[in-house]
């Protein structure tokens, strides 16, 4: 039915002989939101590193469109039509609002079609549509770091955008965010689900619940440990023990490993069956985007 | 809205021009008091130490564009700087009367030298010596930083490796008796053009020239850094990753600015070197490309005037001191750096950007802001009163 925009096969990073990532298999649909949630160390910023191109897999593939993207590095991964937001907001604090989202958009990224051509009429239109998207229009022509934290998250997703990428990896948007920001941030990522596939690492479960429409993923220890609606994984006592933190029933700590691959395997629901809501339920989420903002 | 944008857009334009336009206003007045009034207030040894501070500040600019606004500190500059120097030197000293009775720079008689090196040859022509100015010094440069950022080698590295190349060439330089009079350097030139170097009319010239190049250096580094190729360079000082992830390949860039960068190094050694009559691998230690990058953090970095400012106010400062202190003048040089570092991080213009303004603000008796140092208002409620009206 849906055509995958990500497939991971098998991937597993070490460092030194640690397994960051270890035998992980994952699938996104085109058009699909999905939130990745799991513990600290889970590997959740490993895993937007390996497909952004920062780490390269020790094993396994990873298809971006069908294809490999192990020879690409980052900035071709980028041009390649995947944007990423970074845990901590990470906008360019000496230019102004508009001058970030400008470079962003900018469509030829060439050293000398960046010197010698001017912006284009279109790409400044782009950009004064993102300014009022994400709501930073009467603060586009001061230094960003002027902004507050929430208005930086913001500005680096407008980056993302401007980037008009097929798939967008965002990493903990709401770290640090006031509630209500919190809440703009997530009417946001909904409204942006519309036309881009996303990828959301969330630590806030209030926030995950607004957000996740379709599948959640759960990662633990490097592995996917269950995948399914986000009411199902959350009374999943798997992911209850991994996530809260209580002790497992086990005296030999060798053994929890063992125990978790069989939990991951057990699991992982079937993904088809929940993307077919999806669609329909993205289309009631999503409000007037001015009566947003 | 798409109307409101042009209008919005014409009037930022010709508001730009109008400021652009007034720059280079500015910029001839001064250049004109330099040409045609500063001679007339300083005596022929100060003015030839104006022309080389001059000349140096071209360098200053060079390192404005690669530390200041790229985030890379090289202090490897004096390589092209000095490699300028050698390209123009060598022209000269190929300016032999028909009539002596040897056809080879004298140095090269001395140590037994028969042949004009191979290489020597296309110096006799003054179009090509006058290219490799600038391009020798620029390829290098742009080699040298395609090795270096390619491998993504950044930071302190890349200040290490910079200096690890300086020694290099000095050293090489320095050995190389029969090619280069090794160590003593290229020095006693006669002629250009037939006329003599020493002339005061020439150096006068030389002085204007000077200045001349500046300008265009001042200008060439303005456009650079003006546009988005500028802001690129700022967001790759600020964040190189984001500039990855953003779909930027940041190597192509820093290579183009590292190799305009040590080109114009290269026409600042050779204007250089007019004015003082010599180039020698002594320009090449380390203790002097690490001076060019004190002038620009004392003048402030990212700012291209500073450079300028920076590289006079030092280089008068260490030569009036060193007269009148010769024993310890060198304890006032770093007094100065010190001084810099600690009270004015961002240097002359920085400092003038920001804690000058609020200084005229209190003499003029207007109100000081308090809280938002950059925000004159709050930026929500001059939107409105901008689009709504009141």
């Amino acid at each position: 039915m849906n055509e995958k925009i990500l497939e991971i096969k098998d991937l597993t990073v070490s460092f030194d002989g640690f397994k960051a990532l270890n035998n992980l298999n994952f699938s996104l649909n085109t058009g699909e939101l999905r939130v990745i949630i799991g513990p600290n160390g889970a590997g959740k910023t490993t895993f937007l590193d390996i497909i952004t191109g920062k780490t390269k897999p020790t094993e396994g593939q990873v298809f971006f469109k069908g294809k490999n993207l192990r020879p690409y590095s980052e900035d071709q991964i980028a041009r390649m039509g995947i944007g990423r937001k970074f845990q901590t907001p990470r906008v360019y604090l000496n230019l102004s609002p508009r001058e970030n989202l400008e470079l962003a958009c900018n469509r030829v990224k060439t050293v000398f079609t960046t010197l010698f051509k001017k912006t284009p009429t279109a790409e400044r239109r782009t950009v004064s549509g993102l300014l009022e998207t994400i709501g930073l229009s009467h603060k586009a022509d001061m230094k960003a770091n002027l902004l507050s934290h929430g208005e930086k998250q913001w500005l680096e997703i407008g980056m993302l955008v401007a980037q008009s990428p097929d798939l967008l990896l965002v990493d903990e948007p709401v770290a640090g965010l006031t509630d209500e920001e919190t809440e703009r941030t997530g009417e946001l990522l909904v409204s942006l689900a519309e036309s881009h596939s996303i990828i959301v690492i969330e630590h806030d479960m209030e926030f995950v619940r607004q957000i996740a429409q379709g599948t959640v993923t759960v990662l633990h220890q490097g592995s996917v440990l269950c995948e399914g609606p986000f009411d199902v994984v959350q009374t999943n006592p798997r992911v209850i023990e991994v996530y809260l933190g209580q002790e497992i029933d086990h005296d030999a700590p060798e053994s929890i490993p063992a125990d978790l691959t069989s939990a991951a395997l057990q699991g992982i629901g079937e993904p088809d069956q929940i993307h077919t809501d999806l669609s329909s339920a993205a289309l009631q989420e999503i409000g007037e985007p001015d009566q947003v903002y | 809205m798409a109307v409101d944008v042009a209008v919005e857009r014409s009037g930022i334009a010709s508001s730009r021009r109008r400021a652009l336009l007034i720059e280079a206003a500015i910029v001839l007045a001064i250049a004109l008091v330099f040409i045609l009034v500063v001679p007339l207030l300083l005596s022929g040894f100060r003015l030839n130490l104006m022309g080389r501070f001059l000349a140096l500040s071209i360098v200053a600019l060079g390192i404005d564009l690669i530390w200041g606004f790229t985030g890379l500190l090289s202090l490897g500059h004096g390589i092209f700087f000095t490699l300028g120097g050698y390209a123009l030197a060598m022209h000269l000293k190929l300016q032999i009367p028909p009539t002596a009775s040897s056809q080879l720079p004298e140095f090269m008689s001395l140590y037994g030298v028969t042949e004009l090196p191979w290489f020597w040859q296309p110096f006799y022509s003054f179009p090509f010596a006058a290219l490799a100015v600038v391009l020798i010094p620029g390829i290098l440069a742009g080699l040298l930083g395609y090795v270096i950022f390619r491998n993504r080698i950044r930071g302190v590295y890349f200040s290490i490796l910079t200096q690890a190349a300086t020694i290099i060439f000095f050293n090489f330089f320095n050995g190389q008796q029969k090619l280069f009079n090794g160590t003593n350097g290229l020095t006693d030139f006669q002629t250009l053009f037939g006329v003599k170097v020493n002339a005061p009319a020439t150096q006068y010239g030389f002085y204007v020239l000077t200045i001349i190049f500046l300008i265009l250096a001042y200008a060439l580094c303005r456009w650079l850094t003006s546009g988005r190729f500028g802001r690129l360079l700022m967001a790759i000082r600020d964040d190189e990753s984001r500039v990855r992830f953003t779909g930027y390949n940041p190597t192509g860039f820093k290579v183009l600015v590292f190799a305009i960068s040590g080109a114009l190094a290269g026409l600042s050694g050779a204007l250089f070197t007019l004015q003082t009559g010599i180039v020698s691998p002594n320009s090449m230690n380390i203790a002097f490309s690490i001076e060019m990058v004190i002038w620009v953090a004392v003048g402030g970095r990212a700012t291209l005037v500073g450079a300028i400012l920076g590289t006079l106010v030092v280089n008068f400062a260490k030569s009036l001191l060193s007269e009148k202190f010769p024993d310890i003048w060198l304890f006032f040089q770093g007094g100065l750096f010190l001084l810099v570092v600690m009270f004015l991080p961002d240097g002359i213009i920085g400092w003038l950007r920001t804690e000058g303004k609020n200084l005229v603000r209190r003499l003029t008796g207007r109100k000081q802001i308090a809280t938002y140092p950059s925000l004159e208002e709050d930026p929500e409620v001059d939107y409105e009163r901008k689009n709504l009206g009141d």
